[in-house]
């Protein structure tokens, strides 16, 4: 069963000290590799800062460009992983030990229909 | 019979309560087995509310089944197989279920394992919200219909409905695992011990004019939090929970009069109380504090217990009570066990202690407003103050509020006392 780990910064997350960030940043590459290893990483990426956003937004027809993330707000779309494993409990376990902290949405991703 | 052929509504009802004593045993591990055959809850669950529902409809012409319970499992299988017919993706598991009995083929259950202990894990799971936990393990563990859920809950059925419809998709969608979580009881666990003692709550007063205590309900929680006890005999907790419930039962056969009334603790004829019970859930008490970890549970039963042991009202150990309260206060501040405190205090000593209760009861009003009780303690303080008007626009304000006729009554006949 696959689903979608977002990674979302806090203002915890997005206060820390260079060192400190560094040191869960290290973490974070062992903590990835082990589960890609694992097989229960399938893909992701880390994003750039809700400041690098950009939004497309169709309204009716009409298409509007703005600056900015989708929604402006204190918590922001870090990054994402996509997992594949049994069952909730094993993506929540996957979303407990995340080493950066902060918030994890987890979504399980829409099967196709054979 | 001519009488009941006369009117089928109360042919119904019969057949209703004939299922009832059936269906409810059956009812959670009858989903449960289907739940772990199919890996599919949510059809599960419906086919086995289609068997209910059939044998209401069928019972009543056709005489209860001898042996009622195979009898629904057997039309629950149907059913789940009609439904899964109606799927495109039913198929793999209709094949399964047209393989055979119930339990071949499915993984193999673990040691000790109550069907319904997997389903209570799966109802109570954090991924659903606290309305949808309790809904769900109504309605699949204790085996409630819509419309018992939607009054215990004193709301629509729509919403019940809806509720149960949008929790089960997001079992679905989301996997939601249908299994017992061993490496995780302790933070899984106070969800499923709220769910079972609301559940024991309701059917200790329920809002059934003529069933005031569903014995059933209780029996339900009871037997769950006993099996919790037995799977998680290092777990404190779960052995609080259950001698909260003994103690509560042991006293049960004190708690109505002859017409089906309340009769409130301070008048309960106490010989009626079941002393064995009592000094055997006092026992599991003292085993669950042996293990060194108090929680809610835990000092809920001992307040109980303070009570069972106490020869009346009057003589109640309530200073100790009120030290119990203060103790729940820690690990449960709520507005209603703030209230039960301002209760034990005012009890533990005269007027004084009366005013002083009515004072703390001020800050409780906007969260309490619409809780009956909140409003017949409040009856009862200004009452021994001699307020009595004020007692008395109280007690109506209870009255409005109250849902269970057996405490309508109660405040009914003290309304009437007031003014006699």
């Amino acid at each position: 069963m696959k689903y979608v780990m977002l990674f979302v910064g806090t203002e915890e997350t997005d206060h820390r000290s260079e060192a400190e960030s560094a040191a869960i940043t290290e973490k974070i590459g062992a903590w990835w590799g082990e589960h890609v290893a694992a097989g229960q990483i399938v893909g992701g990426e880390q994003l750039q800062g809700p400041e690098t956003a950009t939004t497309v937004r169709h309204d009716h027809g009409s298409v509007s460009i703005v600056d900015g993330p989708f929604i402006e707000a204190k918590e922001h779309i870090g990054g994402y992983g996509v997992i594949d494993v049994p069952n909730l409990d094993a993506a929540l376990d996957l979303a407990k030990s995340w080493p950066w902290g902060g918030v994890v949405e987890i979504r399980p991703v829409q099967e196709q229909m054979a | 019979m001519t009488a009941a052929g006369t009117r089928p509504e109360a042919d119904r009802d019969h057949a209703r309560r004939r299922i009832d004593a059936t269906f409810r045993h059956e009812a959670g591990r009858l989903v449960g087995v289907l739940t772990r055959f199919l890996g599919d809850f949510d059809v599960a669950e419906e086919a086995v509310q289609d068997a209910l529902a059939e044998a209401v409809a069928r019972w009543p012409a056709e005489g209860v089944p001898e042996r009622p319970a195979a009898w629904l499992q057997r039309t629950a299988r149907n059913r789940a197989i009609d439904r899964l017919r109606r799927e495109a993706r039913g198929r793999e598991k209709l094949a399964m279920l047209a393989a055979g009995p119930l339990r071949e083929g499915g993984a193999v259950p673990p040691p000790e394992a109550d069907e319904r202990l997997s389903l209570l894990f799966l109802c109570c799971h954090p991924a659903l919200g606290a309305d949808a936990q309790v809904t769900l393990t109504l309605r699949a563990v204790a085996g409630l219909t819509t419309a018992e859920i939607a009054s215990a809950f004193l709301t629509s059925e729509t919403t019940i409905t809806q509720r149960i419809t949008r929790a089960k998709r997001k079992v679905a969608a989301a996997r939601i695992p249908y299994r017992v979580p061993e490496d995780q009881l302790p933070q899984r666990l106070p969800a499923v011990l709220a769910v079972l003692y609301l559940m024991f709550n309701e059917g200790y007063l329920s809002s059934h004019a003529d069933e005031p205590a569903r014995r059933w309900l209780q029996e339900e929680a009871e037997e769950l939090a006993e099996l919790l006890t037995r799977l998680m005999p290092r777990e404190p907790e779960p052995l609080g929970l259950l001698a909260l419930m003994r103690l509560h039962l042991a006293r049960s056969a004190a708690r109505f009069d002859a017409a089906g009334g309340i009769v409130r603790l301070r008048d309960q004829d106490r010989s009626r109380w079941d002393a064995a019970a009592i000094a055997g859930a006092i026992r599991l008490l003292r085993r669950a504090a042996g293990l060194g970890r108090p929680g809610p549970y835990q000092i809920q039963a001992a307040i109980a217990a303070v009570h069972a042991e106490a020869p009346s009202w009057e003589v109640t150990d309530w200073p100790q009570i009120v030290a119990l309260y203060d103790l729940l206060l820690q690990h449960e501040d709520t507005p209603v066990v703030r209230l039960n405190r301002l209760i034990a205090l005012a009890a533990a000593g005269g007027p004084q202690a009366a005013e002083t209760a009515l004072a703390q009861a001020e800050p409780l009003r906007e969260a309490l407003a619409g809780y009956h009780l909140y409003h017949a303690t409040r009856a009862e303080l200004l009452r021994a103050l001699g307020r009595t008007e004020a007692a008395e626009a109280a007690d109506r304000e209870a009255l409005r509020l109250a849902a269970s006729p057996a405490e309508r009554a109660l405040i009914s006949s003290r309304l009437a006392g007031t003014r006699a």
